[in-house]
């Protein structure tokens, strides 16, 4: 009985839903958001300060947060390292062939440093930067700029009295007046202009990813018959041969997989998902070359400082050559707290509070040959 | 304009007159299929392993991947282009695909902090500020709200970006191939909004993702009320991590940047929250220092997938087939040109298929190759009469810092020996 009713109910829904006007009948799906759950999640700031939450920070505080929590990528002066985002300078040059476009030259609102600061950065540990912190740094960001002195304490309270160089850079796009009529005529179809020849090619530039035969990457291969008809026993028989050979005529390959072997496999795979924190910088793995920090590969029982290449501060060279090598107990105590273990390190990673993520970690590393 | 034959549309003599020395055109392909008999084909005359052993059992691949022999169709990414790989971008292989479906698997990949796992049971969707219930879906909730179903193309801002001063990257895949596209099923985000009620001065949905980026574009409502989807299926099963699952939006014709991956805010305001990356990226430096914001439909845009240099002809001068792909952020492909001469003449190729709007579209060429070299060019033009312009008319407006949005005409160089080079002519 209940239960055709329950059918009958069902069935009225399902016309109701088909029916146009019914769609705009609210199902009563979901829950009420709670204001604490509204809290965590809308962090967003707009640029009349909607959102900003209560707090402040000084320019020096600013420049000491910065140098821990940015300076890694941005540079200790906002200068950006590499090709991470220069955030200071670049006035005047958005007209230039290569436009510099930082926060004082190009960003329109200073809600923005604070709103992406606060939620997505540091690169790799988004949402661990205090709002107090937060505008400590949009502040020494500010002076970086040149846009405030060095006394200036950045509060929610005075925050919209800032106007950033370009606020009326800005325009809403106007394809529809300035591009539209021009490209919507009929279509030339026949004699279009004179002759054309080649004026630019992309091989003078040879800055395509290639293939081992000097293609481009991704080069479709040749569809001879021979090549159809052979391509998979080649293959496969490469292969085993290559399995041979490392299992019978490379004793040190066998050893790294041994003791690879031995190594926990479930560690070795958390290990590896810990790793994320630290691949942004460190790069592993084949051919894995030296970036923001040095590459990893060996670095289990490696010395200190040595990775040929990379630019190490003076405590970790020191270091290494006092004798520092990594084995898992240096690993464990470097990783726990970087700064304390080598004082004046350049990694500016607050480090792995959990035991069992830096063993899972050191288990990692530890597969990774040299 | 259907998928008929191409000789209906393109007749002998147009197809002709570009080719020098069409009258040797039957004796070339009659000596390459002469060259191939020389003997008996063993592949025919002697049995074959395949077809006296056993294949694969049913039980082999429980979910199926390519076959080896097509292990170079993968997605690439140009190392140099970015400092990290977590924050960057990789390019779909559409010089070696057909048709107009993005398999998910060499579909192209952009990510802020990486491709994060999210599963179903964690998953939230909130929707607040100027709404009447703020209110909180789970995952199994939104799988309870009427569906809907598009095919869409997704294309990054910066597709051709690198292109801006001139040719420098050889293949579509790098130039053109921060694209694809999927047929998509979930619900409306109208639904949704309509759910928790939105308050008049509502004028924007501000869309975020989960992840560590919380990647965040403002929506103008007229837009979120239109077309946008909060998708869970993609080509017909469940979003790959990737493209951000278990749930991402589907902003139709606007840059891939506005679909939110892991979507798990819609936070409705009076004014567009002014993100990073909708003020210092995604918005156009122009010539005299200012720059276009909101830019976001992605104008019409076409480019011949093969032959280019990614996909040489190697079969020699006669028969040969031109494919590319055609399309428009303001709705169909009406028609596609090809070019043999760099953009002198023109003739109109086939839509092979339907063409939807906003979405990828086939289209055809079918040639007799003479083996001289052709300047090969394709140009878009949709249902708003918007033909696509030369690289060199949109520098003329827009100079050489715009990075977004390049849908210039693309020239491809093929050569005698079928070789082709990414180019430009004047």
């Amino acid at each position: 009985m209940s239960k055709s009713l329950n059918l009958l109910a069902g069935t009225a829904l399902a016309a109701g839903l088909i029916a146009g006007p019914a769609m705009a009948e609210k199902l009563g799906l979901g829950r009420a958001a709670l204001p604490e759950e509204i809290a965590a999640w809308d962090v967003a700031v707009q640029p009349d300060g909607t959102g900003l939450p209560e707090g402040s920070g000084d320019v020096l505080t600013g420049e000491e947060v910065f140098a821990d929590k940015c300076a890694t990528c941005h540079g200790e002066f906002a200068e950006g390292l590499d090709s991470w985002p220069v955030l200071a300078g670049g006035e005047g040059t958005l007209k230039d062939r290569r436009p510099v476009k930082t926060i004082g030259s190009y960003w329109p609102y200073l809600s923005t440093v604070f709103d992406y600061v606060h939620r997505s950065m540091p690169f790799g540990s988004a949402q661990t930067v205090s709002v107090d912190e937060t505008y400590a740094i949009t502040a020494f960001l500010l002076y970086s700029n040149g846009l405030v002195e060095d006394d200036f304490v950045l509060t929610r309270d005075n925050f919209t009295e800032i106007t950033l160089p370009n606020a009326d850079g800005f325009y809403v796009d106007d394809r529809p007046e300035t591009e539209y009529p021009l490209f919507s005529g009929a279509a030339c179809m026949t004699d279009c202009g004179a002759e054309v020849k080649v004026t630019k090619r992309a091989v003078d530039l040879n800055v395509t990813p290639e293939d081992p035969d000097g293609r481009p990457a991704g080069t479709l291969p040749a569809l001879t018959m021979a090549a159809a008809g052979t391509a998979a026993p080649a293959e496969a028989a490469a292969s085993e041969a290559a399995t041979e050979e490392t299992a019978t005529e490379e004793p040190a390959a066998e050893e790294a997989a041994t003791e690879t072997a031995a190594a926990d496999p479930a560690l070795v795979e958390a290990g590896q998902k810990v790793f994320k924190k630290c691949a942004a910088c460190h790069k592993v793995g084949e051919g894995a070359k030296n970036a923001t920090g040095p590459h990893l590969n060996g670095v289990v029982g490696r010395t200190a400082g040595t990775i040929e290449g990379f630019k190490y501060s003076k405590p970790m060279t020191d270091a290494g050559a006092g004798g520092l090598v990594w084995d898992a107990d240096a690993l464990t105590a470097y990783l726990e707290n970087p700064k304390g273990f080598v004082k004046g390190t350049k990694m500016s990673f607050a480090g792995l509070k959990k035991e069992e993520d830096r063993a899972a970690i050191i288990a990692y590393l530890g597969t990774l040959a040299p | 304009m259907t998928d008929e034959p191409a000789t209906k549309h393109v007749p002998g003599a147009s197809r002709r007159k570009f080719l020098k020395g069409s009258a040797a055109l039957g004796a070339g392909v009659i000596a390459a299929g002469t060259a191939r008999a020389e003997g008996p084909d063993p592949l025919i005359t002697e049995v074959q392993d395949w077809a006296n052993a056993f294949g694969d059992a049913v039980d082999a691949a429980p979910y199926g991947t390519p076959i080896h022999f097509e292990s170079h169709v993968v997605r690439r990414n140009v190392e140099w282009l970015t400092e990290s790989p977590v924050s960057s971008i990789n390019f779909t292989p559409i010089h070696a695909l057909e048709g107009t479906i993005t398999p998910q698997g060499c579909a192209f990949e952009r990510h802020h902090s990486g491709a994060i796992e999210l599963s179903k049971s964690d998953y939230r969707l909130m929707i607040n500020g100027l709404v009447d219930t703020p209110l909180v879906f789970t995952f199994e909730d939104l799988t309870r709200f009427p569906r809907s179903s598009m095919v869409a193309f997704c294309e990054c801002a910066a597709n051709g970006g690198m292109e801006w001063g001139g040719a420098q990257l050889e293949g579509c895949q790098f130039t053109q191939g921060m694209i694809h596209n999927m047929e998509y099923v979930g619900v409306p985000l109208r639904v949704l909004l309509e759910e928790a009620g939105v308050k008049p001065e509502g004028k924007w949905v501000y869309a975020e993702g989960a992840d560590a980026s919380s990647n965040g574009r403002s929506i103008p409502m007229e837009k979120a009320l239109d077309d946008v989807l909060v998708a869970f299926y993609a080509n017909g099963e469940a979003l790959r991590k990737e493209h951000g699952y278990p749930a991402r939006l589907v902003v139709p014709g606007w840059e891939g940047n506005m679909w939110v991956k892991w979507v798990r805010r819609l936070g409705v305001y009076e004014h567009a929250v002014e993100s990073r990356e909708e003020t210092s990226k995604y918005t156009d430096l122009m010539p005299d220092g200012r720059a276009r914001k909101w830019t976001w439909v992605m104008d019409a845009k076409s480019v011949i997938t093969s032959p280019s240099p990614q996909a040489p002809v190697r079969h020699g001068k006669g028969p040969l087939v031109i494919t590319g792909l055609a399309w428009s952020g303001h709705g169909k492909i009406a028609k596609v040109d090809v070019s043999l001469d760099g953009g002198r003449n023109w003739q109109e190729a086939r839509i092979t298929g339907e063409a939807k709007p906003k979405a990828l579209t086939r289209f055809h060429l079918d040639i007799d190759w003479d083996g001289s070299e052709l300047l090969l060019q394709s140009r878009a033009t949709d249902e708003t009469g918007y033909v696509q312009p030369t690289k060199d008319a949109l520098r003329a407006i827009r100079g050489l810092n715009n990075v977004y949005h390049n849908n210039g005409i693309q020239t491809w160089w093929l050569k005698s020996d079928g070789e082709v080079e990414n180019v430009e002519v004047a």
